[in-house]
């Protein structure tokens, strides 16, 4: 489903991604874990296509398609989606009219008739349930003044909402105590389906004790240096990043 | 003055100031003498007025404006920004006469009235003349005084004491051009006897063709415990220079709310503001203004915190592109004594393009000492990371430009009392921002 060959990108003229390989099938979930200054979040943002960061090298593709030729809101369209790291507060745009809008958008470019106001209410009730948010979360300004377990409920709940082909958890784990933590897991791990993909980026292996990867990578320095299996996780919790990094610095 | 200034500037509007209306009380005529020798003396305001430094006004000096005449307009000249046809009561002055044609009166409630300004001189005059131009400030501010010197006609709003007016009360002044310059000096008068409450709505539209000078000027007096809220709504045609202001005198109690919502002229000034005159007086000053390609927006706001216990709230917000320029200056005095001042401003301005500029400015004179006064600034532009997030969701740029510029809009828009002339407004305001101000990139 994504293809990812040789990808490097920079910001402001440094290079963070140094040359990334990865593919994803339908059905998966793969972690990506890695230090701080991996090029973790770098990877995501570039991904969902952050202008910021400068394409310099290499293709991605979802589903045959080209994703770096195509603007942020096509991406979504072709059914990507990024549960961010930091969600973004939008004062004065209520949620259920910021997601009514993104889910019309992404069904009109499907060919799909636009949702009316009742059934997408009724449909997106139904998706609360999945994060366990309260309905008073629908008619507040898009993250503001949410406390940051909110924020990242808020974030599983689009995704439920938008129903994507591929989701990319942007460190979705940090900052949430472990209550928050598991209801969050929960939801992801009721998305998980066969014709969808979910790529986990994380620093720490306690989430993935919730959601259980597939295939497990680790970026050190702009590069893919590990992949393997669950156990590749644990590995990382006992032993720690260092040893990755002197194997690449050597 | 240089030699070389047209001979205009020498005496401007030396051709508006001959006017003199017949049979006119005494006591009005001694008032336009004073507003006419005050508008002599002071003269067109220039950059070296430190209330007009950002505004230039100093080329109407050459445009040859003679007092609009009296002018047919017709029922098409009212959709102006689509509040005539929302509202019930409508009163219509086009070039500052009243026009009984095209007003209706129907739906006023008992202890309601809007008369024309010319008749209620004739019949009421000791009702106005406690008031007329005493509450805006003739002798310091050249238009105002300009206006009280010229103004043929306008409108008289008078509620008696604890009426509550159910339906909003529309002036709309309607500048009608016939190509030659014309100067419209539109007035207005409410008087608001203690504990009456209403909505009252002055919109500013213009058609035909020509430059245009419109100088509005309204006074509001408030006894105690009354209620007013005021919405002003300048539509104008590009072509037209628009100089307003609206001075509110507030008694123990009474509370005004001023909404103001500038959309057109090629430049527009504002002087908006209230004297809280009794304990427990309350004012709440909102603005929202949209500007793009030359044109040029002021809004000089002011506080007069006369006696203690007066809160006030203060929210201006501007969106700007092209090439448009804003002024905002809020000036908030506490007088001597008045203890337990608790006033707060903020301006926030959204800048679409490089060629916007915004100028604004607080200014606090405080002479008690157990006072709360704030203020504070911000001039930005559209969210990087909000644009970002928007477009992540699968919402087009256009789109996510569109949602942010209008929930930056919404907070002013969401206060507008009486649902019909919010949502005639907000339809007017999208359609402008939609249409001339959400540049793309």
């Amino acid at each position: 489903m994504l293809k990812i060959e040789s990808l490097r990108a920079a910001v402001h003229g440094t290079e963070i991604l140094k040359g990334i390989d990865l593919s994803v099938r339908a059905g998966e979930v793969h972690a990506i874990m890695g230090p701080n200054g991996s090029g973790k979040s770098t990877l995501a943002q570039v991904l969902a296509g952050r202008e910021s960061y400068e394409v310099t090298g290499g293709t991605v593709t979802l589903d045959g398609k080209d994703l770096l030729g195509m603007p942020p809101e096509d991406r979504a369209r072709e059914g990507l989606f990024l549960a961010f790291q930091y969600p973004v507060e939008i004062p004065g745009v209520t949620n259920i009219y910021f997601l009514k809008a993104a889910l019309n958008a992404i069904r009109k470019h499907r060919g799909e008739p636009e949702m009316d106001a009742i059934d997408f209410l009724a449909y997106v009730r139904e998706r609360m349930k999945l994060v366990e948010m309260d309905e008073s979360f629908l008619n507040r300004s898009v993250n503001e003044g949410f406390s940051g377990g909110e924020k990242k409920r808020n974030e599983i709940f689009q995704m439920a909402v938008l129903d994507p082909k591929l989701a990319i958890l942007d460190e979705t784990d940090s900052g949430l105590d472990i209550d928050a933590l598991k209801i969050v897991a929960a939801g992801v791990n009721a998305m998980r389906a066969p014709d969808r993909a979910i790529v986990v980026v994380t620093h720490y292996q306690r989430l993935l004790d919730y959601i259980v990867p597939d295939r497990v990578h680790v970026l050190a320095d702009g590069r893919i240096v590990r992949s393997g299996d669950r156990s590749l996780a644990l590995e990382l919790e006992k032993k720690g990043y260092a040893w990755l990094e002197e194997g690449v610095a050597g | 003055m240089s030699a070389g200034a047209p001979a205009a500037q020498a005496r401007p509007f030396a051709a508006l100031l001959a006017h003199a209306l017949p049979g006119e009380p005494a006591w009005l005529a001694a008032l336009r003498s004073r507003g006419r020798a005050r508008f002599e003396t002071l003269g067109l305001p220039g950059p070296g007025d430190e209330d007009w430094r950002q505004t230039n006004v100093r080329p109407l000096a050459g445009i040859p404006f003679a007092l609009a005449g009296a002018a047919e307009a017709s029922a098409a000249d009212l959709s102006g920004p689509g509040i005539a046809s929302a509202l019930p009561v409508r009163f219509v002055l086009v070039n500052g006469r009243f026009d009984a044609g095209l007003s209706t009166r129907d739906g006023l409630a008992a202890g309601v009235s809007v008369s024309d300004l010319a008749t209620a001189l004739r019949t009421a005059p000791s009702e106005i003349e406690p008031h007329l131009g005493r509450i805006a400030p003739i002798d310091e501010a050249p238009f105002a005084a300009l206006n009280t010197a010229t103004f043929v006609d306008g409108a008289l709003v008078r509620l008696g004491e604890n009426v509550v007016s159910s339906e909003p009360i529309h002036i709309l002044h309607l500048t009608v051009g016939s190509g030659a310059p014309a100067a419209v000096s539109s007035r207005t008068l409410v008087l608001a006897a203690p504990g009456s409450s209403a909505v009252v709505v002055e919109t500013f539209a213009g058609s035909g063709s020509g430059p245009a000078l419109t100088n509005a000027v309204t006074e509001i007096v408030l006894g105690a415990h009354a209620r007013i809220e005021h919405v002003k709504v300048q539509a104008e045609p590009e072509e037209t220079w628009h100089i307003g202001a609206l001075a509110g005198h507030v008694a123990r109690g009474g509370c005004l709310r001023s909404h103001n919502v500038s959309l057109g002229a090629r430049l527009a000034r504002n002087d908006i503001g209230a004297r809280l005159d009794g304990e427990g007086a309350e004012c709440v000053l909102y603005g929202l203004y949209l500007a793009d390609g030359a044109q040029h927006v002021d809004n000089h706001t002011w506080l007069d915190h006369a006696k203690p216990h007066c809160p006030s709230w203060e929210v201006y917000k501007g969106v700007l592109a092209g090439r448009a320029r804003a002024v905002f200056n809020g000036r908030i005095v506490v007088r001597e004594g008045a203890q337990k001042t608790d006033a707060k401003q903020s301006n926030k301005n959204l800048i679409l393009s490089e060629g916007a500029t915004v100028h604004t400015r607080p200014q606090l004179e405080i002479h008690a000492n157990d006072v709360k006064c704030t203020h504070g600034a911000t001039i930005g532009r559209l969210d990087a990371a909000a644009l970002f997030y928007l477009r992540s969701r699968g919402i087009g740029e256009a789109a996510a430009r569109d949602l942010l510029i209008h929930a930056f809009a919404d907070d002013i828009l969401a206060k507008i009392p009486a649902a019909a002339v919010r949502e005639a407004l907000a339809s007017a305001l999208y359609g402008r921002l939609e249409r001339d101000l959400a540049v793309r990139p």
